[in-house]
């Protein structure tokens, strides 16, 4: 009996060992802003423009932010200006892609750079620390924020507990990136506007003979993705942490394009990658230097780079294909 | 798209008016906080040209940007977008530390040459799987480049920490390397010429020299060779590559190799000549200046080597800025890139698309 | 060089339909592409309820044509009055508002989507999808149910047969309530039973008062569901006339006549042994259409052999083949009684170095390297020839620039620089280029595609001498062309290509345009005697 129960025991030690609230919590904050970046990608994508200015624009946001609310005070307006900024980018994006037809990578790599050079050039000249903004707090920072009757509905075990500790007591992004997943599915399947930016993405010609102009339609796409990116760097600085960094963004836009891959450029396909490569980060975070039985320690190295290595096996076709949009990448241009 | 306007346009006029807009931007940027662009930029390139320290500085990176910008364009002319150079160089820089670490009791002139050829395997190895999953696959090089770079990233970092880490000094990167790992530098190779009393602590060194070689080595290779006719044939059309029997296995994966190689061999200039040691991140984003360098050199070696000067120029100019003036931060060399690789790259069109319709309408007038 | 081109056939009256019942007028149509003048001058007139169709080779501005009345280009000249207004069709939306209808040769669906979004797209309505899929079912069900075009509204679109896609683009233009329905090249692709059933439908359609325009260069087709016809080549559009007053030979000689025919000074060929030997040749492509069907020839050296047809009946196929592009389904080919590779691993630069040459039909995508400076291409396929090599993997520059040197003076190519890259060229000294390339490795065996296709006639004149002069040097020729003067004038043996099999075979001296017309339109000539 007691070697039952120890046993039982056990098991249960070893499940709360990989899934338990401190755990997925620090999962569900780390894959937010690549959630929203995602998303964004899925947008750009499946309207057939690549987008690997992702990373740029989201420490583009980010900074955009946190400056103009450290600058007001007030972090919603802090947020419009992230967004803005980030907008701004996706239609320079826009222009060289689809105005100009210009080659979308090289884009994506100046966007980057951009974002780089100046968030640090413009930070270090404004507020002198370094390159951060100031630490923001009061009505300059978005709170966690605590869900409706988290505390009783706390007290069922598992479920409860999931909502208190785990869903409850995030800043208002992480709801908001949670909700874009059913919007953006519903957006991309359920109306006009989806069915035309999946057909653009396709067969941009079967588009344009339906009378609908692509330009058009694929800087809707950009604006609609620059909102999303934007948003994810709004919580990078503001909500997941209480101002911006240099180089904060760490290479999280080019998670999410990893994680849109192995998503299949699907919505609901994006959360759970998302939440995967999340709970990647968390693990080596909270078990960097723990000594496993048998393996040993796990190096943060490994799971840093999971996420890339499973997104490759999934592109080599090796377990199940991931075909991209058919027209991605391409300038349309109807002349011949 | 080609031949519509003449080659002097293309190559000299259309980049140096891009880059001209390039510059004039930053000169805004730099104005808005306050800043005299004009008096920056001087300051830019006494420090990075007029300065003798400065210039060998310059070298330094020029010597890098010259190998990545090679790397990008051999793929280039395969029509092979590889953006892993980062991943790539770094990965280059293990093969490094193990031939430094291993021979450097003996003399460099034993060293180096290894640690070139563990530099390049290495560096091709890593370009192996992207242009294997590209040539028989169709996935495309670009994404998976990408994911080799972090992947590097991860299995370098690894490697310094776990593996080749000097648990003595406690840092994570390797002990430094002896004597017999220490390549030669502007200081040393100046006074065999007689000169003495340089600076040795600027890196510029011997793979400045390696890397002119590679130049010319990549000159001969595109221009020059049976394999070269056949990377840019089937880059310019891989439907007559087709017609001539060219296999595009064959050459996306030799192209791709060459490139890996190049970007490899700027590990030696960094961690030898440079760190004497390896560390975390031995190449520090020169992978993607390489896109820049081949975009601005028109995938043409004189050009690269040009365009790479330029980007030392700007790196060590952009360096210099921190003593003469502390208020604008050497990250604007990162906003110059980004506009370079801006208007040189993603926007050429802008520029290019008006260019060719006052081409093709002074030609018309001088035939009326 | 100009020359006026008489496209109508003496002696048939042209159709003059009264202004009342005139669907669509096209007056005066141009289109330039750059220097190429796709459309020049083009009237039209096609009756309301009447199926018109246009005939004319590839390149003739068929598609061009259509497209500017689809909106898709922009004509540079020209008006368009359908049900006698005057519309201005800036994009195929304004098409769409005008009732025009149109079911492209490649067609414009997205593979992934269900058959009914792909109808909706672009006409949906709502924001909201639901109602719209709801309200499409019902009505598409209707049109299926009155065409006899049913099809599952659920499948995916891309895993449906060729004849079930384009079923949906008929659906997708009868849903936005098209009372012009264009149709380009709309059998190409489809199977001798789908093409019947395609026919049916269009014949229904007419009965409910649609006026259709299809577009093909298969005669059988125009003759057997046309009223009225008309015939483009070169940018050209001739009067439409009734199509009960022509006949397939007429109308094969207008579509594939030269506007001059040139006579080649030549010697009876004097032919020796067989060189090449094709058995039972079989290939279908991608979409499961057999493209060439138990094709079996041979070539004896010093002779020409013509394969003539309408384009896109085999041709390529045959010519990719034989030169190691692309890989048979069944079959044999002997080249000097031993077997060539025809399956995947087929190399060209193998059957370079088997003294096989190839002057491919089209030079811009498999020729040349247009960026390619002269005397990088004057060796192309050639470059690991010893002549062409140095050692270590080095080429021999200077003998390729010696070479290209000599071939340009030889060939008389134009402007004389081996530096100006390929593209500078004209396409009759584009053609030289390869031409002086091919032709001067002395093949053994040289296969020939289009030889001067958009080349001008003092061209032509110099390519079909050097065809002659490796003939009488011994070489064996295959010559695929679609230009029937240029068969005859070059050919010692003709055979005819018709949906991929040979439907005829004649000696050149014994055959003539009518004769080749007749069996490249498909009549036997039984039928054309009775007829």
């Amino acid at each position: 009996m007691d070697k039952q129960a120890e046993g039982e025991n056990g098991m249960i030690d070893f499940l709360y060992f990989f899934i338990n609230p401190a755990l997925l919590k620090s999962t569900l904050v780390l894959s937010t802003p690549i959630l929203f970046a995602c998303l964004a990608g899925l947008f750009s994508e499946r309207a057939g423009i690549v987008d690997i200015g992702l990373e740029g624009k989201l420490l583009l946001a980010a900074f955009g932010s946190a400056a103009f609310a450290a600058y007001t005070g007030n972090a919603w307006l802090g947020m419009f200006m992230g967004v803005f900024v980030s907008i701004l980018f996706s239609m320079l994006h826009g222009f060289s892609a689809i105005t100009l037809h210009g080659n979308q990578l090289i884009s994506g790599v100046a966007v980057n750079f951009l974002a780089v050079g100046l968030t640090g050039f413009l930070g270090k000249a404004w507020f002198h620390q370094g390159g951060n903004t100031p630490a923001l707090s009061g009505n300059s920072r978005f709170t966690a924020i605590d869900l409706p009757f988290a505390e009783s509905i706390g007290k069922i075990p598992f479920i409860g507990a999931f909502y208190e500790d785990v869903l409850s007591g995030n800043a208002i992004w992480v709801y908001v990136a949670l909700l874009c997943v059913p919007l953006t599915a519903f957006i991309v399947y359920k109306t006009r506007f989806g069915l035309r930016l999946l057909a653009v993405g396709e067969e941009p010609s079967a588009v344009d003979t339906a009378g609908i102009s692509v330009p058009k339609l694929r800087y809707k796409a950009l604006l609609i993705s620059g909102i999303l990116v934007g948003l994810g760097g709004v919580y990078l600085s503001n909500g997941m942490l209480a101002g911006f960094g240099p180089k904060m963004s760490a290479e999280r836009g080019y998670m999410a394009l990893a994680a849109l891959i192995f998503a299949k450029w699907r919505p609901w396909q994006s959360l759970w990658s998302c939440m995967l490569f999340g709970y990647f980060a968390a693990f080596a975070i909270r078990y960097g230097s723990y000594d496993f039985p048998v393996i040993g320690r796990v190096p943060s190295q490994f799971m840093d780079a999971l996420p890339y290595i499973l997104t490759i096996i999934v592109l080599g076709g090796f377990i199940g294909k991931a075909i991209a949009p058919k027209a991605v990448g391409e300038p349309y241009s109807k002349e011949h | 798209m080609d031949d519509k306007i003449p080659a002097w346009l293309d190559v000299i006029v259309l980049p140096l008016m891009s880059l001209m807009i390039a510059f004039f931007v930053t000169g805004l940027i730099v104005l808005s906080i306050g800043a005299n662009p004009f008096s920056v930029a001087q300051a830019m390139i006494e420090g990075a040209i007029l300065r003798p320290s400065g210039l060998g500085y310059t070298l330094y990176y020029t010597t890098t940007y010259i190998l990545t910008g090679l790397a990008v364009a051999v793929a280039f002319h395969a029509a092979m977008f590889n953006i892993g150079g980062e991943g790539q160089a770094m990965v280059a820089g293990v093969g490094v530390a193990i031939a430094a670490l291993a021979l450097d009791s003996t003399h460099w002139m034993i060293t180096l040459p290894v640690a070139m050829i563990l530099s390049m395997v290495f560096g091709a190895f890593w370009a192996l799987l992207p242009a294997y999953l590209q040539a028989k696959r169709g996935s495309h090089i670009v994404i998976t480049t990408i994911m080799m770079n972090f992947i590097a990233s991860a299995v370098v970092g690894y490697i310094v920490i776990y593996v080749l880490r000097d648990n003595v000094a406690g840092a994570n990167e390797t002990r430094r390397f002896l004597e017999g790992a220490h390549i030669p530098r502007a200081s040393d190779m100046l006074s065999w010429i007689g000169i003495d009393g340089y600076s040795k602590s600027v890196p510029m060194n011997i793979t400045f020299f390696v890397a002119l070689i590679a130049a010319v080595a990549v000159y001969y290779l595109i221009w020059r060779t049976r394999l070269g006719y056949e990377i840019r044939a089937f880059g310019l059309s891989s439907s007559a590559a087709q017609y001539a029997g060219t296999s595009p296995v064959k050459i996306i994966i030799i192209a791709m190799l060459i490139s890996g190689a190049l970007a490899g061999l700027m590990a030696n200039n960094s961690v030898m000549g440079e760190q004497v040691k390896l560390g975390l991140n031995p190449v520090n984003g020169a992978g993607f200046i390489g896109i820049a360098v081949a975009l601005m050199g028109r995938n043409h070696p004189v050009g690269i080597v040009l365009a790479a000067f330029l980007f030392g120029v700007l790196v060590q100019g952009g360096a210099e800025l921190s003593f003469s003036y502390p208020a604008v931060s050497r990250d604007i060399v990162d906003v110059i890139k980004g506009l370079v690789i801006l208007f040189v790259g993603a926007l050429d069109n802008m520029l290019r698309i008006p260019m060719e319709h006052w081409w093709i309408n002074r030609q018309k007038a001088k035939m009326a | 060089m100009s020359v006026s081109i008489d496209l109508q056939q003496p002696g048939t009256p042209a159709v003059d339909i009264p202004e009342s019942s005139r669907m669509i007028e096209l007056r005066d149509i141009s289109k330039s592409f750059g220097p190429v003048k796709a459309n020049s001058g083009i009237d039209l007139i096609v009756e309301r309820g009447k199926i018109h169709g246009i005939v004319g080779e590839n390149g003739a501005g068929k598609s061009t044509l259509m497209s500017i009345l689809y909106g898709f280009y922009s004509a540079d000249r020209g008006s368009i009055e359908i049900n006698g207004k005057k519309k201005n069709i800036k994009n195929p939306q304004d098409a769409i508002a005008a009732g025009i209808g149109m079911v492209h040769q490649h067609f414009m669906l997205v593979a992934p989507f269900s058959v009914l979004d792909n109808i909706i797209l672009g006409e949906e309505k709502n924001f909201i999808l639901k109602k719209t899929r709801e309200n499409a079912r019902a009505k598409i069900n209707a049109l299926a149910e009155e065409y006899e075009m049913q099809v599952d509204l659920d499948a995916i679109t891309g895993e449906l047969s060729v004849g079930l896609q384009q079923r949906v683009e008929i659906l997708k233009a009868l849903y936005r309530e098209a009372d012009l329905l264009i149709l380009d090249e709309p059998t190409g692709v489809l199977t001798p039973s789908e093409a019947d059933h395609l026919f049916r439908i269009l014949d229904m359609l007419r009965e409910q008062g649609k006026t259709i325009i299809i577009i093909t260069h298969k005669l059988r087709e125009i003759m057997a569901i046309t009223d009225t016809v008309s015939i483009m080549r070169r940018g050209k559009m001739s009067p439409s006339i009734w199509t009960k007053d022509t006949n397939p030979k007429d109308l094969a000689t207008l579509m594939v006549g030269r506007d001059v025919v040139l006579k080649v000074e030549k010697k009876k060929a004097k032919p020796e042994g067989e060189v090449l030997r094709v058995e039972n040749l079989n290939v279908t492509n991608a979409l499961g259409v057999q493209k060439l069907k138990n094709l079996s020839f041979t070539i004896r050296a010093g002779e020409v052999l013509g394969v003539a047809g309408v384009a896109g009946n085999g041709q390529t196929e045959l010519l990719e083949i034989l030169a190691g592009m692309m890989p048979a389904g069944s079959g044999q080919v002997l080249y000097f009684d031993e077997p060539l590779d025809i399956s995947k691993r087929a190399k060209p630069d193998q059957r370079r170095k088997r003294g096989i040459g190839h002057i491919p039909e089209d030079r811009h995508r498999r020729g040349l390297v247009k960026p390619f400076k002269t005397w990088e291409n004057t060796a192309f396929g050639y470059h690991n020839f010893p002549r062409y090599s140095k050692k270590y993997g080095f080429a021999d520059q200077k003998f390729m620039r010696e070479d290209a040197t000599d071939k340009m003076e030889r060939f008389d190519i134009r402007p004389r620089n081996i530096n100006l890259p390929a593209a500078n060229f004209s396409g009759g000294n584009q053609q030289k280029i390869v031409c002086a390339r091919e032709i001067d490795q002395a093949p053994k065996l040289i296969l020939i595609g289009q030889p001067t296709r958009g080349v001008d006639i003092g061209a032509i004149e110099f390519i079909h001498k050097e065809i002659i002069r490796m003939r009488d040097e011994g070489a064996a020729v295959l010559l695929i062309s679609v230009e029937l003067d240029e068969i005859l004038s070059l050919s010692d043996r003709v055979i005819v290509l018709l949906d991929g099999a040979i439907v005829g075979e004649r000696e050149a001296d014994k055959t003539n345009v009518n004769d080749l017309g007749l069996l490249m339109a498909g009549i036997e000539e039984k039928e054309a005697s009775n007829g």
